[in-house]
């Protein structure tokens, strides 16, 4: 028995629709952003600039299919159609026996690739301002001291940079996201065991700095308050360190859990970018370090932690965030560089990169290029986004 | 009388950004003559620069000319093809502006950028074309014409470049050329080597001149006629005598009356600034737009209608934008002065001895980087300094004087020599092994407003972080009330607690500097060049502030400057450096007057004084001051010094000279004879007319200007 | 100069060493060697067969020694050799690579003055219609990756259109195969230095010394070409220099997408099947392209900038 088509405008009409709590929320943010325009600084005035703005919704557009993922997919990620001829079924394909519409089309193994972009949007959109935040924070608490001490430090720690930055990127994956490399050893130390492998060294070291980083804001700080100073410490210590057990060593007592996939992937892209992070950060360090009022500050006797992060951080703002907004659309790049590798997630997930990989035996056939161009388009649309965000970010920070 | 050169009629120009139309400048008139030099000031935003601009129709994007004319020959330039303007750049009016190293390409040679001109507009070829720039070169007095022609730009000093520039602008003998704050980026004894060469030329090829400034001493020694600008528009222009001995608008008399000129001194007749602030641009009170500060505002005549230029009485050449200029009695002398007593120095507080520092530095840091050379930033610098004391610290760059200070607040140590804070050393103590007491004690007023303080914090919290460093206060309440306390000292509003930065003018910004100087009772503050990137009139209220609050505290202020005038001004002690060496020594009084060491005559002779009666002896310095990496063998500044011919053999060139006393605290570092130094003449002497107060009246026909103009 | 190339060279070196010992280290792990005895072996041999067959073959000698043997073999011109293709690995390396030479020649020969033209017309006139098309254009391709600027393009041209071929062979180069690898590589990397000279033009064309040029009364035209560009493309060949360690990354990604057999494929190969020898030759080609072409930016900064280069 044939299945049947919807028709192209149907298609066309019904994705829109489908998205119906996406829209409702961008024109919510728009227009309550549009009221408090003049109190939220530079992102008020993003709303002068086109490109800006354009960027924006394509971001917010994300961002909220990403959360209401439950009520947009209409079907869980992994689950397959057993009606048969849905494989590599065309865009609008009627799957009469699970009384839905594929309206972009069926994969290979007959699952909905509407569906699965949505879930996999949640994929991206967790994974990489995640592992973006956490190349912030490794590259602030290293690129700080480079360029505000110089010397020794600097020339090790940029010698580091550039270590990790000449080595070619599809090679570092591919020796650190083997599966030999992930299986953990596990260490017996009595009350439990501590699984231990070069993903999970890597990773402890990386979510170790938000950390550090936090617990040396509030010292500087707070260096004349002595109790505020303790408790600010212990709330960080405590919570921070419950945390990171559940991250990295995957306890069981702590709220956030890591695949050891998706550990993998993280400590491998936070690796990846952390040295450009520094890098900037030692660059506008050394920049904002010549201005007088850090002489102000050494002179009345900060010591170079406090004047390195609330004298000259604090004025790396603007550039920061338009490098934050790249820097997440070059996280995408990689995470979908991984997948089409296969060396990413497990092959089920609908992370994007993988299914543009399991799509591309059948490109070169007109009739099942879908499975690859969806997902591809996605990923462009979504780094399209950020690009644009950016650039509109930078416009208005220097128009000043 | 022939016609004039250039011709501004009513000139408006606005520019269109954002907010909506912007006037910067409206219906400005002004007249150059040919061979003249008209001379246009006023302070930043009044727009002078926009004029200049205007005329060379490079406005940018945003800027357009939006009413008048501007006739240059006859011709009306507002109507000129871009092909015709183009032909007219560069060869029949030329422009030269602030920053000459940024002026000119980094990436081609020098003779390549100055064969451009004749090329394109006389249509030389290149032989031609490079012994004619090679010819103007010598003209500008550049030693060596050939070696500089084959030079790039950033292997040239400051002065150097700007010479070039200015040959590059005469190379078409053009009839008309603009100059816009030309040696403002320059020492002082560089700049009076440009203004000679600039006079000098004008006179040389005949061309007209526009020279726009601040300075109003540069414009007395260079230009024939004066334009004052404010806000946009003209207020007052005649001959340079007219205006300055005659002057009829109050913001003229206003700007007279807050520069420090000789006859001022800081207790018996300090400095007047102009209250209240500059209008902003699309926000101009009716009427006149000097109405809401001037002190002779009268309500109902003065903020009514259009003011038009008008000529004053017997003066039909002296024109001025005021209503009520002849009920003025413009001899008054100012109302509320308050004079104030002199201070007595205490004890002496601060005592530096033999203070050398010596930095290592690579001579290039990406080729020959093992070679090392030592930069000798101060060498055997001995002072003392009393409490409540002023003691300025004169120089030019690479003199070291920014060094002295660094080491006085502890930012580098020094490698050899003591400083004694009340008998505490503290030149070898970096800041942070400095106990909080001496922390507290030495503190500084940055230079450049602008970055003094951080844009990301509140006013308020800023100055309650330094009272927290400082230990003052025990609790936040204490420590909030002492910062409300310090807004008031520095006269400003309470409520700029909750301000950013961002949103204060440059004098706020430095008032806030102050209060926080002085916010823990330090006993020493290092004001560094604290004025000199304001405005005139606000450069006045700031001094005068730092003044007060010093003279009420007793603190010993080490005030560090190149400006002269206002060195005579406020200072009771002076230290001289030149190449990292202090030169001389000793009080105002003996500084400013005979004998002098050879490089205190050229400062003084090089400082340009906005009076007429002053009479100055020309003494310009050839070349360029030395770089500190390679100092010239012997005394620093054998290279330059106009008086090396009257020291026997070549004495100057091996030895270093000794520190001699020619009065008691009063020493210089040469190798003159005595008799040499008892011969000095003065270099500045005041005529007569000012004994007692500032605008009195002068009889046109006994006064002798002070330079050789026209 | 000379003591500057030398230091820089210096670095290089020492890099070199750190990274490929890293990348000896993280391959000769156990569970990889593991792998490998079973392989060369056979599938299902114990644990102690495992062992004595690694200690038989060399594997179990201190690492430090091994990697030093490797080096000294490797300056020598002798790469080892290849266990998956039985072939020893300095030959099929020098092979391989040299198709991927090929490829990057073509990319750099579209890619760089595309770029830098689109960078100068953009920067020329900021703010103007032409000027917010090619950015907005640049922008578009810095965010499609190989992958997926090479699914599009076989999509409309290949699968569709059928102009071109979606599959490319090393033996035999034509139009028709090797257009879409050679414009997918292409166009990622216009994009981002499109934006570079770009910016490095509007920095350029507002500074004092064009306004200089302009009062002077040169022309448009000539402040241009005369005055702005040696200024403005110092900038961009530093970046276009800097660009080569993500090309590396997008020949892999080419190669493996349209199955052209270079340098990209034979990388993977090797990682995919933990064939050290091949995988070290490999990186240390990799490495070295990366450092020189390091060193080749720093140098030619230095060279450019008259500021520096003439004291």
């Amino acid at each position: 028995m044939e299945n049947e088509y919807i028709s192209t405008f149907e298609i066309f009409t019904t994705s829109i629709i489908r998205f119906w709590p996406t829209w409702s929320a961008i024109a919510v943010v728009l227009i309550g952003g549009w009221i408090t325009r003049s109190k939220l600084g530079l992102f008020g005035r993003l709303f002068d600039s086109p490109v800006g703005m354009t960027g924006l919704i394509i971001v917010l557009f994300w961002i909220f299919t990403a959360i209401f993922a439950d009520i947009i997919a209409v079907m869980p990620s992994d689950a397959a159609s057993f009606t048969p001829g849905i494989k590599k079924g065309g865009p609008g394909i009627i799957d009469a026996g699970n009384n839905i519409i594929m309206i972009w089309g069926a994969d290979n193994l007959a699952r909905d690739i509407f569906s699965r972009v949505v879930w996999g949007s949640q994929i991206v959109l967790i994974i990489a301002p995640a592992a973006t935040a956490v190349a912030y924070m490794v590259g602030i608490t290293l690129g700080l001291p480079a360029g505000y001490f110089g010397g020794r430090i600097d020339t090790v720690l940029s010698f580091l940079a550039n270590l990790i930055l000449a080595f070619p990127v599809i090679l570092l994956f591919y020796l650190l996201v083997t599966p030999e490399i992930r299986q953990p050893v596990y260490y017996d130390l009595g009350l439990f065991s501590l699984p231990w492998s070069i993903p999970i060294g890597l990773a402890g070291f990386f979510f170790l700095f938000p950390i550090i980083f936090l617990c040396t804001l509030w010292l500087t700080r707070f260096d004349h308050a002595p109790k505020k100073l303790a408790m600010y410490i212990g709330a960080t210590v405590i919570i921070g360190l419950w945390i990171y057990a559940g991250l990295v060593f995957g306890a069981d007592f702590a709220p956030f859990n890591l695949e050891p996939n998706e550990l993998n992937v993280f400590a491998a892209v936070v690796l990846g970018s952390s040295p450009g992070v520094f890098r900037i950060v030692r660059g506008l360090t050394l920049d904002i370090g010549t201005r007088d009022y850090v002489a102000a500050a050494q002179t009345r006797g900060e010591r170079p932690w406090y004047i390195m992060l609330w004298e000259i951080l604090p004025n790396a703002r603007g550039p920061l965030i338009v490098d934050g907004c790249l820097r997440i659309g070059y996280t995408t790049i990689l995470l979908g560089t991984l997948g089409f590798f296969g060396l990413g997630l497990s092959p089920e997930s609908p992370d994007w990169g993988s299914m543009i990989n399991h799509g591309r035996p059948f490109v070169r056939v007109a009739s099942s290029i879908h499975l690859s161009l969806i997902p591809a388009l996605a990923l462009m649309t979504l780094v399209l986004g950020l690009n644009l965000l950016a650039d509109g970010l930078r416009e208005e920070s220097l128009r000043d | 009388m022939s016609e004039p050169i250039l011709k501004i009629d009513d000139l408006c120009i606005s520019f269109f950004t954002r907010i909506g139309e912007i006037p910067a400048v409206m219906d400005f008139s002004c007249e150059v003559m040919p061979g003249e030099a008209m001379g246009l000031v006023g302070e930043s935003g009044c727009g002078k620069s926009t004029v200049a601009l205007g005329i060379m129709r490079d406005l940018g994007k945003n800027g357009r000319i939006v009413g008048g004319s501007i006739k240059f020959r006859g011709r009306d330039m507002v109507d000129m093809s871009d092909e015709e303007l183009r032909k007219i750049r560069g060869s029949q009016i030329s422009m030269i502006y602030q920053e000459p190293m940024a002026s000119l390409n980094p990436a081609m040679k020098v003779i390549k950028q100055l064969n451009e001109v004749t090329m394109i507009h006389e249509g030389l070829s290149e032989t031609d074309a490079s012994k004619r720039s090679i010819d103007l070169l010598d003209a500008v007095r550049l030693p060596d014409p050939d070696r500089i022609a084959n030079s790039y730009p950033h292997q040239l000093s400051g002065g150097q470049q700007q010479r070039i520039v200015i040959a590059m602008a005469l190379l078409s003998k053009p009839a008309l050329l603009l100059l816009d704050e030309p040696t403002t980026a320059l020492d002082v004894t560089v700049e009076a080597g440009i203004v000679d060469l600039v006079k000098d030329l004008g006179k040389e090829f005949g061309t007209s001149m526009l020279f726009i400034s601040h300075n109003l001493g540069l414009i007395l020694e260079t230009c024939d006629r004066i334009t004052v600008m404010y806000s946009g528009e003209a207020v007052e222009s005649g001959t340079v005598k007219e205006v300055f001995d005659r002057m009829r608008h109050p913001y003229t008399q206003g700007l007279f009356r807050s520069i420090p000129l000789p006859g001022a001194d800081k207790n018996a007749r300090p400095l007047i600034a102009i209250p209240g602030q500059f209008p902003l641009p699309h926000l101009r009170p009716p009427g006149c737009n000097f109405g809401p500060r001037c002190d002779y505002f009268v309500g109902g005549v003065c903020d009514k209608g259009d003011l038009p230029m008008q000529p004053v009485a017997e003066e039909p050449d002296h024109e001025i934008r005021c209503v009520r200029s002849r009920e003025i009695d413009w001899n008054a002398p100012p109302a509320n002065i308050k004079k104030q007593e002199s201070v007595t120095a205490g004890e002496i507080v601060l005592r530096v001895n033999n203070l050398k520092k010596h930095y290592q530095v690579a001579a290039n840091a990406i080729f020959g980087g093992i070679q090392k050379r030592v930069v000798k930033a101060n060498e055997s610098v001995t002072l003392e300094a009393r409490e409540a004391e002023t003691v300025a610290i004169v120089g030019e760059s690479g003199c070291g004087k920014s060094t002295l200070a660094k080491i006085l607040l502890g930012l580098e140590t020094a490698t050899s020599g003591e400083v004694f804070l009340n008998d505490k050393e503290i030149g070898s103590v970096i800041i942070h092994e400095r106990d909080t007491n001496t922390v507290s004690s030495v503190q500084m007023v940055f230079q450049n407003p602008f970055d003094t303080l951080n844009p990301s914090h509140t006013i308020g919290g800023q100055i309650i972080r330094v009272l927290e460093k400082f230990g003052m206060g025990n609790n936040n309440e204490e420590r909030r009330q002492r910062m409300l306390e310090l807004l008031d000292l520095v006269k400003l509003p309470r409520e700029f607690e909750k301000r950013k930065p961002r949103q204060l003018s440059g004098g706020q910004k430095q008032r806030i500097g102050i209060a926080r100087a002085f916010a823990g009772h330090p006993r020493v503050v290092v004001a560094d060049e604290p004025v000199s990137a304001l405005d005139v009139s606000v450069q006045a209220a700031v001094t005068e502030l730092l003044m007060d609050i010093q003279r009420d505290s007793r603190t010993t202020m080490l005030f560090i400057s190149h400006d002269m005038s206002v060195v005579r001004y406020l200072s009771d002690r002076i230290v001289v450096m030149y190449l990292g060496y202090v030169v001389e020594q000793g009080s105002t009084d003996q500084v400013f007057s005979p004998p002098y060491h050879p490089y205190t005559e050229a400062l003084l002779s090089a400082v340009p004084i906005a009076d007429t009666s002053v009479k100055k002896k020309h003494v310009v310095l050839e070349g360029d001051i030395p770089s500190a990496m390679y100092p010239p063998p012997g005394c620093p500044f054998q290279t330059r010094c106009p008086r090396k011919s009257q020291v026997e053999g070549d004495l100057c060139e091996r030895e270093l000279p000794p520190m001699r006393e020619l009065a008691t605290g009063h020493s210089v570092l040469c190798h003159l004879p005595q008799s040499v130094f008892d011969d000095m003449d003065p270099i500045i002497s005041l005529g007569d007319a000012h004994a007692d107060d500032y605008a009195a009246p002068i009889d046109p026909t006994d006064n002798q200007p002070s330079s050789p103009m026209h | 100069m000379f003591s500057f190339i030398l230091k820089r060279l210096g670095v290089m070196v020492l890099t070199a060493i750190c990274l490929t010992f890293i990348v000896f280290y993280l391959v000769n792990l156990d569970p990889n060697l593991e792998k490998i005895a079973k392989t060369q072996g056979n599938m299902r041999m114990t644990d102690e067969q495992v062992e004595s067959w690694l200690e038989s073959n060399g594997y179990r000698e201190p690492l430090i020694k091994r990697y030093g043997e490797w080096l000294i073999n490797t300056v020598q011109g002798d790469m080892g050799y290849s266990l998956r293709m039985q072939k020893p690995v300095t030959g099929e390396l020098g092979q391989r690579l040299g198709y991927t030479g090929i490829l990057m020649f073509w990319v750099m020969v579209v890619m760089v003055p595309m770029a830098l033209l689109i960078g100068v017309l953009a920067g020329m006139r900021e703010g103007t219609k032409l000027d917010r098309a090619l950015s907005v254009a640049s922008i578009t391709t810095t965010s499609a990756p190989e992958y997926v600027t090479g699914i599009i393009f076989t999509v409309i041209f290949a699968s569709t259109l059928g102009w071109l071929k979606g599959v490319s062979s090393v033996n035999n180069i034509t139009i028709e195969n090797f257009t879409l690898p050679v414009i997918t590589m292409a166009i990622y990397g216009m994009g981002y230095i499109a934006r570079m000279t770009r910016a490095s033009m509007v920095e350029v064309m507002s500074s004092q010394y064009i306004r200089t040029a302009r009062l002077k009364g040169v022309s448009f035209k000539n402040i241009v070409v005369k005055h702005a560009l040696r200024n403005a493309l110092i900038a961009p060949f530093t970046v276009i220099m800097l660009q080569f360690p993500w090309l590396l990354t997008g020949v892999v990604i080419v190669e493996a997408m349209f199955n052209y057999k270079g340098f990209g494929w034979l990388l993977v190969n090797a990682a995919a099947n933990n064939d050290i020898d091949l995988l070290l030759g490999c990186s240390v080609v990799a490495v070295f392209v990366v450092l020189s072409t390091q060193l080749i930016s720093d140098i030619g900064y230095a060279y450019l900038n008259p500021r520096i280069r003439v004291n």
